[in-house]
C-alpha cells in the first residue's frame, strides 16, 4: 500500500525549544491513522507541518512524493485544494451561515453554478446529519454541531487527506460517538487517507487502522489499536489505562515538597 | 444581507459623497466662476503688484472678465509681468490700461481694466503698457505724513 | 547602570524601528495582494456599506453640531470687527480645509477602526484565518484587502459629507438663527472657497487619512494575541496611533498646501 504522506527524518524547533526531533510517520492512502499522545507532545505541531505552516528545521514531509516545504507559494496552495482540515472548535466563519461556510471552499475554487453548489452542499450537510441546520449562523448552533459543520466544509472538495485537530474536544458522549462515525464513514466514502490528532483514547482506537503515541516530541510507540492495547510499553500503559502517574510524571519538574516546606534534612 | 441590497445602500452613499462634493463646489466654492471656456491671454508690466495672488480676478467696470494666470519676474526691466486670461468674449482695445486695485479697505488685490479709445482691439500675446501699480500702504502712510508735515511748516511760517 | 539604561534605550529604538519596518513591509504585502482583490468588488462593496454606510450617522451628525458651532463663534468675534458678512466663508473654509477631513478621520478611527481591528483580531483568535489558509485562500486577499479599499472609499465620501452638512448647519445658524444676511453668506463663501485649492486639498487629506486609519486599524487588528485582553488592548492602539497619524499627517499636508 503506498503512502499519501510520508515523513522523514523531521525536526522542528521554536528558537532553542526543540518541539519535534527524530520524527519518522507513514500515512498509507485510504487509512485512517491516529497521533496520540498528552498535551503539548507536539502532535498538532505535525498536522502544521504536513499543511506547510510552518516549516522543518530539518528532514521532509513529503505528500504524494512532493516535499511540503519546497514549494512556492501556488504550488502550496494547489497542494492545500487537494486537503481538508479540521481546527479545533471548528473555526467556522462566523459573519457566515452554515450553507455559505460549507459552500465557501466551493464557490472560492470552483466555477459551478449556484443550484449544483446548493446540491452539493446539502448533501455534505446530510453526510454530517445537519441538512435542516443550514440557514442557520454558527452562533445559533452547539459546540458539536459546529464541528460536525467544520467537518461537511472540510470535505466539501472531497480533498485526498483530511487532517482532525482535536475532534473530540469538548464534546458530550453522545456527538463524540457521532463524530467518530462520521470520521471512519467519511474516510471509507471518499477513499480519502485521515489523520486524526487527539487524546481520547476510548474514540480513537474504535476507529483508527495504525495509531502513533507521541511524547515530548518524539514518537514512543506505534501499532494498530489492538496491538497497544495489550502493549507492555510503559508510557502505552499509563495513556490508554489513564493511569496518573509513569513516564508522564504529575508533578511539574523542580523542588521536592520536603523541601518547599522546610523538612528537609538539617545539615 | 442580500448582495442587490448592500449594492444599492453602498450606490446611495458614494452618490452622497458625490452630491456633497458638487454641493461643496458649487454652492459653497467658486466652481460657477472658475471656468471660462475660450480665453486669450495678454500680459501687464507692473513696479509693484502689492499682494496680487494668482487667480486673481481682472474686472472691468466691477464685472469679472478675465483671471490673473502667472506672475513673473522680469529681471531686464525689473518690473513684474503679469499674464491674464481674458474672457473671449469681452475684448478691449489696444490702449486700455491696467490698475492694481483693492475689494473693499484690506480686502484681496485684483485687477481693474479700463478701456482706451484704440479702434484695434488687444489680440493673444499683446502687452498693455499703461498700467498703474499697487498701492503701497507705507507709502501712502509716509505720504500722508510728509503732507502733514508740510502743512505744519506753512503755518508756522 | 549608564551602559545599561543606554543599552535598553538603544534596544527600544531598534525594536521600535523594526515594528515601523515590519508595518511598512505588511503595507506593501497587502497592496501586492489588491489587484486580486478587485477582482471581487463585491466584497469591496459589502465592506463600503459595513464601514462607511454605517458610520454615516455619526459623521453627519457631527458635522452639523461643528457647523453649528463654528457659526456661533465665528459670530461673536467676527461681530467685533464689524465683518459678519465673512461668516459664510470662515465657516466654509474651516471645515473644508481641516475639520471636514481631520475630525471625520478621528470619529472614523474610533468607529470604525475600533470595529475592524476587534474583528480582525477575533477572527485571527478563532483561526478563521487559518483555515481560510488551509482552504489555499490568501486571507489578506480574501479579508484584509477589501477592507482596506473600502475604508479608503469611505473616508473621502464621509468627510465630504461632514463638511456639506457643517456649511449647512452654519447656514441654518448664522443666516436663520442669528440674521447674517444671506446674500453675503453665500458670496462671501464663494468668493474665500476655492474648489481646487481648498475643497480638493480637503478630499486629498481624507483620502490619506482613510489610508492611514484603515491600514492602521487592520494592522492592529493582525497583529493582535489570540486573547480577549489583547484584542481590546489593539482597539486602543489603534485608536492612540491613528489620531498620532492623522495629526501629524494633516500637518505635513497643510503645510505642503496651503502655504501661499
Amino acid at each position: 500500500m503506498s503512502n499519501l504522506v510520508e515523513i522523514r527524518d523531521l525536526h522542528f524547533a521554536y528558537g532553542e525549544r526543540s518541539i519535534l526531533s527524530n520524527l519518522r510517520m507513514d500515512f498509507p492512502r485510504g487509512k485512517l491513522i491516529a497521533v496520540m499522545g498528552g498535551s503539548g507532545c507536539g502532535k498538532t505541531t505535525v498536522l502544521r507541518l504536513i499543511g506547510g505552516q510552518i516549516r522543518p528545521q530539518r528532514g521532509e514531509v513529503r505528500i504524494g512524493g512532493e516535499v511540503v516545504h519546497q514549494l512556492d507559494t501556488q504550488g502550496l496552495y494547489r497542494l492545500r485544494r487537494r486537503m481538508g482540515m479540521l481546527f479545533q472548535f471548528g473555526a467556522l466563519f462566523t459573519d457566515l451561515s452554515v450553507f455559505d461556510n460549507v459552500a465557501f471552499p466551493l464557490r472560492e475554487h470552483t466555477d459551478l453554478p449556484e443550484e449544483l453548489i446548493r446540491d452539493l452542499v446539502l448533501m455534505k450537510l446530510n453526510a454530517v446529519g445537519l441538512r435542516n441546520a443550514h440557514r442557520l449562523k454558527p452562533a445559533e448552533i452547539s459546540g458539536g454541531m459546529a464541528r460536525r459543520v467544520a467537518v461537511a466544509r472540510a470535505v466539501a472538495l472531497d480533498p485526498e487527506l483530511i487532517m482532525y485537530d482535536e475532534p473530540f474536544a469538548g464534546l458530550d458522549p453522545i456527538s463524540m460517538g457521532v463524530t467518530a462515525n462520521l470520521i471512519r464513514n467519511l474516510n471509507d466514502a471518499l477513499g480519502s487517507t485521515s489523520i486524526l490528532v487527539s487524546h481520547d483514547v476510548h474514540e480513537c482506537f474504535a476507529i483508527a487502522d495504525y495509531v502513533y503515541f507521541m511524547s515530548a516530541g518524539k514518537i514512543v510507540a506505534e501499532g494498530t489499536p489492538d496491538e497497544l492495547r495489550i502493549s507492555e510499553d510503559p508510557y502505552v500503559k499509563q495513556f490508554v489505562n489513564a493511569a496518573p502517574d509513569g513516564p508522564v510524571p504529575f508533578h511539574y519538574p523542580g523542588k521536592s515538597l520536603a523541601d518547599d516546606l522546610g523538612l528537609g534534612v538539617r545539615k | 444581507m442580500h448582495r442587490k441590497t448592500i449594492d444599492v445602500w453602498v450606490g446611495l452613499f458614494v452618490l452622497l459623497g458625490l452630491a456633497s462634493l458638487l454641493f461643496l463646489a458649487f454652492q459653497a466654492g467658486n466652481m460657477s466662476s472658475v471656468s471660462f471656456g475660450q480665453t486669450y491671454s495678454i500680459t501687464g508690466r507692473f513696479d509693484n503688484i502689492g499682494g496680487l495672488k494668482p487667480q486673481a480676478p481682472v474686472k472691468s467696470a466691477g464685472v469679472v472678465v478675465g483671471r490673473v494666470s502667472e506672475i513673473t519676474f522680469d529681471d531686464q526691466r525689473f518690473q513684474a509681468s503679469v499674464r491674464l486670461d481674458m474672457d473671449t468674449d469681452y475684448k478691449f482695445p489696444k490702449d486700455s490700461s491696467l490698475k492694481i486695485l483693492t475689494a473693499g479697505l484690506l480686502g484681496e488685490q485684483y485687477i481693474g481694466i479700463e478701456a482706451g479709445g484704440d479702434d484695434k482691439n488687444l489680440a493673444e500675446g499683446d502687452s498693455i503698457m499703461r498700467t498703474q501699480s499697487a498701492t503701497v500702504l507705507e507709502d501712502l502712510i509716509n505720504q500722508f505724513i510728509y503732507s502733514k508735515a508740510a502743512e505744519g511748516k506753512e503755518g508756522s511760517e | 547602570m549608564i551602559g545599561r539604561l543606554l543599552g535598553s534605550v538603544g534596544s527600544l529604538v531598534r525594536e521600535g524601528v523594526a515594528s515601523l519596518g515590519f508595518a511598512v513591509r505588511s503595507f506593501f504585502n497587502l497592496l501586492r495582494v489588491s489587484p486580486g482583490a478587485f477582482r471581487r468588488p463585491g466584497l469591496i462593496s459589502e465592506q463600503i456599506h459595513f464601514i462607511g454606510n454605517y458610520s454615516l450617522v455619526i459623521i453627519a451628525v457631527s458635522g452639523l453640531f461643528v457647523g453649528m458651532v463654528l457659526a456661533l463663534q465665528g459670530y461673536y468675534t467676527l461681530n467685533q470687527y464689524g465683518a459678519e458678512q465673512m461668516l459664510g466663508q470662515v465657516v466654509a473654509l474651516a471645515l473644508v480645509r481641516e475639520l471636514g477631513p481631520v475630525v471625520t478621520a478621528l470619529l472614523f478611527a474610533g468607529r470604525a477602526g475600533t470595529s475592524l481591528t476587534a474583528q480582525i483580531g477575533l477572527m485571527k483568535a478563532g483561526e478563521q484565518l487559518s483555515a481560510m489558509e488551509m482552504m489555499a485562500i490568501n486571507p489578506l486577499q480574501r479579508v484584509l484587502a477589501p477592507r482596506f479599499w473600502a475604508g479608503v472609499v469611505a473616508m473621502p465620501v464621509l468627510a465630504t459629507v461632514f463638511s456639506a452638512v457643517g456649511v449647512m448647519g452654519g447656514y441654518l445658524v448664522g443666516v436663520k438663527l442669528i440674521g447674517v444676511d444671506e446674500g453675503s453668506f453665500w458670496a462671501q463663501m464663494q468668493a474665500g472657497v476655492d474648489v481646487r485649492n481648498d475643497v480638493l486639498n480637503g478630499v486629498i487629506k481624507s483620502f490619506i487619512f482613510g489610508i492611514a486609519v484603515t491600514f492602521t486599524a487592520l494592522f492592529q487588528g493582525y497583529q493582535a494575541q489570540p486573547t480577549p485582553e489583547d484584542v481590546s488592548r489593539a482597539t486602543t492602539r489603534t485608536v492612540v496611533i491613528a489620531s498620532l497619524l492623522v495629526w501629524g499627517l494633516n500637518f505635513v499636508m497643510t503645510a505642503l498646501m496651503f502655504n501661499k
